[in-house]
């Protein structure tokens, strides 16, 4: 049976944690506002992108000698998965997901006797694959020092991930990260960057508008210059939506926890009184029972 | 006839002009180009330049771009460009880092490709660089 001091340290002590949980969940909540508001401002970019690369896709076909950040290296038997999470915790099972998706993808293609390589970005997937896959992990990218994701970021990631395919060091290229669809769902998603997967059925619906533009340079031209680009637009999409995704993941997190502590703070304080108004009868009773002695 | 055309100018982080405008001059991957209102279906790629779009005012109408395309269809252009700023910050010291960043892409490129490409544009920039007359 706790005595009444105990009772008041820990009431005292959830209502400080409650606090917390509060404070921080405003701040994801701020925060995911911004983060929503810089996954919109990337998509006409990235839309467009995608609509002239259909489109150059949709002409050129699949011709011999295409670039082989499109068509692959003809082989498949070194993987390279990308890993996003994010840097920070406190955010439900949102880290774990993308990390639980990764790791099963590892354990699929180590099954099918593959190679597999991983680089993560953000310390916390990092912090999850190195206890099982130590020796895969090739690179962690920390993103800690980095406020606000700019497109910087994702064009050296990009850069990295190509000087590694230029290096023949791997052969399929895998991303993973947390799709943010709405504040209350985020699905871990794998999407795969090389060789490219470009979407092609957009290009058909309007084909008689597209069909006739002029190229300069030539089409494979301006395709292999693309390329590149695109993967860093790719990525950077990603890391825009796993921003929003880990916000809005912590911003619910959060608010169950002060939630929780809320109900927790009526239990405590219901026995606190209770335990209160017991120790006071049964000292009225002692002095009671003693008067009544005399 | 329409007398302006849309015209977006789109960076990965934002869309940076939206505006109905009468001409602009896109610095094309093989030389410079105007687009006019009514103009056919094209695309391109860029150079690193100077965008000109003389119907805007002030820091809008000059704007330098790095790393993109532009296409054109019947009613509307659209830029996108990797790297967008205004001529004024750009002469303010931008163009010395992006010559930096360039000359140490050339050492670590792999490839002829690559090499070539990172090159020419490094010719292009100076070029620039001389064209508006600083000192780099």
């Amino acid at each position: 049976m706790p005595s009444l001091k105990d009772l008041r340290n820990r009431i005292s002590s959830v209502k400080a944690t409650r606090k917390i949980t509060k404070a921080m969940q405003m701040v994801a909540a701020a925060k995911l506002r911004r983060a929503q508001e810089a996954a919109m401002a990337a998509r006409p970019y990235a839309e467009h992108m995608d609509s002239i690369l259909a489109n150059l896709n949709s002409r050129l076909g699949s011709r011999e000698g295409a670039s082989p950040l499109l068509v692959g290296t003809g082989k498949d038997d070194t993987h390279l998965l990308i890993v996003m999470t994010a840097e920070r915790g406190l955010a439900g099972a949102f880290n774990t997901n993308i990390a639980r998706q990764a790791r099963q993808k590892v354990k699929d293609l180590q099954a099918q006797g593959k190679t597999v390589k991983i680089l993560c970005v953000g310390r916390k997937g990092a912090d999850v694959l190195r206890r099982e896959f130590r020796s895969q992990i090739v690179d962690v990218i920390d993103l800690r020092a980095v406020r606000k994701i700019g497109y910087g970021e994702a064009q050296s990631i990009s850069k990295r991930v190509l000087s590694m395919f230029e290096n023949g060091e791997f052969d399929v290229a895998t991303m993973f990260f947390s799709n943010f669809k709405n504040i209350i769902t985020q699905e871990p998603t794998a999407l795969q960057l090389i060789p490219a997967r470009l979407p092609e059925q957009a290009a058909e619906q309007d084909d008689g508008v597209k069909a006739d533009y002029e190229f300069e340079p030539e089409e494979e031209e301006i395709l292999s210059d693309l390329l590149p680009r695109n993967i860093a637009t790719q990525i950077y999409r990603a890391l825009l939506e796993n921003g929003a995704g880990f916000y809005a993941s912590q911003m619910t997190a959060m608010d169950n926890a002060t939630r929780n502590a809320g109900d927790m703070i009526d239990n405590l304080t219901l026995r606190y009184n209770r335990t209160r108004q017991a120790q006071i009868t049964k000292e009225l009773i002692e002095i009671i029972s003693g008067a009544e002695a005399l | 006839m329409a007398k302006t055309f849309k015209f977006s100018l789109v960076s990965p982080e934002k869309v940076l002009v939206s505006a109905d405008v009468e001409e602009v001059i896109v610095p094309g991957s093989e030389g410079d180009f105007t687009v006019l209102p009514l103009h056919a279906p094209f695309i391109s790629t860029l150079r690193p330049g100077i965008l000109r779009i003389p119907g805007l005012d002030g820091d809008q109408s000059e704007v330098y771009i790095r790393g993109g395309l532009a296409e054109v269809n019947g009613e509307s252009l659209t830029v996108l460009a990797e790297k967008a700023v205004a001529l004024p910050d750009f002469k303010s010291g931008i163009l010395s880092d992006e010559i930096k960043a360039l000359e140490e892409d050339q050492a670590t490129a792999i490839g002829e490709d690559a090499k070539i490409k990172t090159a020419e544009r490094l010719q292009q920039l100076r070029t620039l660089g001389d064209n508006l007359s600083l000192s780099v």
